[in-house]
């Protein structure tokens, strides 16, 4: 249980950033370190301004899809911004963001929400990683 | 029959996957060893979840039943 479990959130979508979200709390209920290495759209989602808006759903999700995310919404599913947030009182959850998206989309680390911890690169990323696995949502 | 104290009951009724093991690992961290709680969940995860988090962690799980609706479990703390 000691290797970290290493997500490289790339997707912007909240049904997305949700199901990392669940990985996460999970891992952090276990005593597992999480790394959380956020990319472009990813990335974007944890503006400050943003974090609390609707970011769509995947193309897959469809009509149907929209409906279902909803009704668990309704039914008090917690948002994927405070699933994190409940994580990262609970253990060791690291969340950075990826340096060169910082460029791609101009923010500055006032811009970003306060659940993210710091800006790094990807060599950086890697190395707190260690022999942990690394998944890319 | 030992009587075992409930120190605390969590209710994670109506809350989906992953927050009845979230509610549980945050509720029990702070306990002192021995400490036993009570939770209850309607997430039908939270059978195999409940317990693959005890076994991973060290608590024990002592006890655990449904009404159908409602499962409860009863965990000492490590």
């Amino acid at each position: 249980m000691d290797e970290p479990l290493n997500l490289v959130l790339f997707s912007g979508t909240d049904d997305k950033l949700q199901a990392a979200a669940v990985l996460t709390a999970g891992a952090a209920a276990l005593g597992k370190p999480v790394n959380i290495f956020l990319q472009y759209w990813a990335l974007d989602a944890f503006r400050a301004a943003k974090i609390e808006q609707d970011h769509g759903l995947a193309p897959e999700a469809g009509p149907a899809g929209r409906i279902a995310v909803d009704a668990l919404a309704l039914a008090g599913q917690a948002s994927w911004a405070e699933t994190l947030r409940q994580a990262k009182d609970l253990g060791a959850v690291d969340i950075q963001a990826c340096s060169l998206s910082m460029d791609l989309l101009h923010l500055e680390s006032t811009d970003l929400d306060p659940l993210v911890d710091g800006v790094e690169g990807v060599t950086a990323f890697y190395l707190n990683a260690g022999e942990g696995q690394v998944v890319f949502i | 029959m030992p009587v075992v104290e409930i120190t605390q009951t969590i209710d994670a009724r109506g809350l989906s996957c992953p927050m009845p093991i979230v509610k549980t690992a945050q509720a029990v961290k702070p306990l002192a060893p021995g400490a036993v709680v009570e939770l209850l969940a309607t997430d039908a995860g939270s059978i195999k979840d409940v317990a693959a988090w005890c076994k991973a962690t060290g608590n024990e799980l002592i006890e655990q039943t449904s009404d159908g609706a409602v499962y409860r479990f009863v965990i000492r703390r490590k």
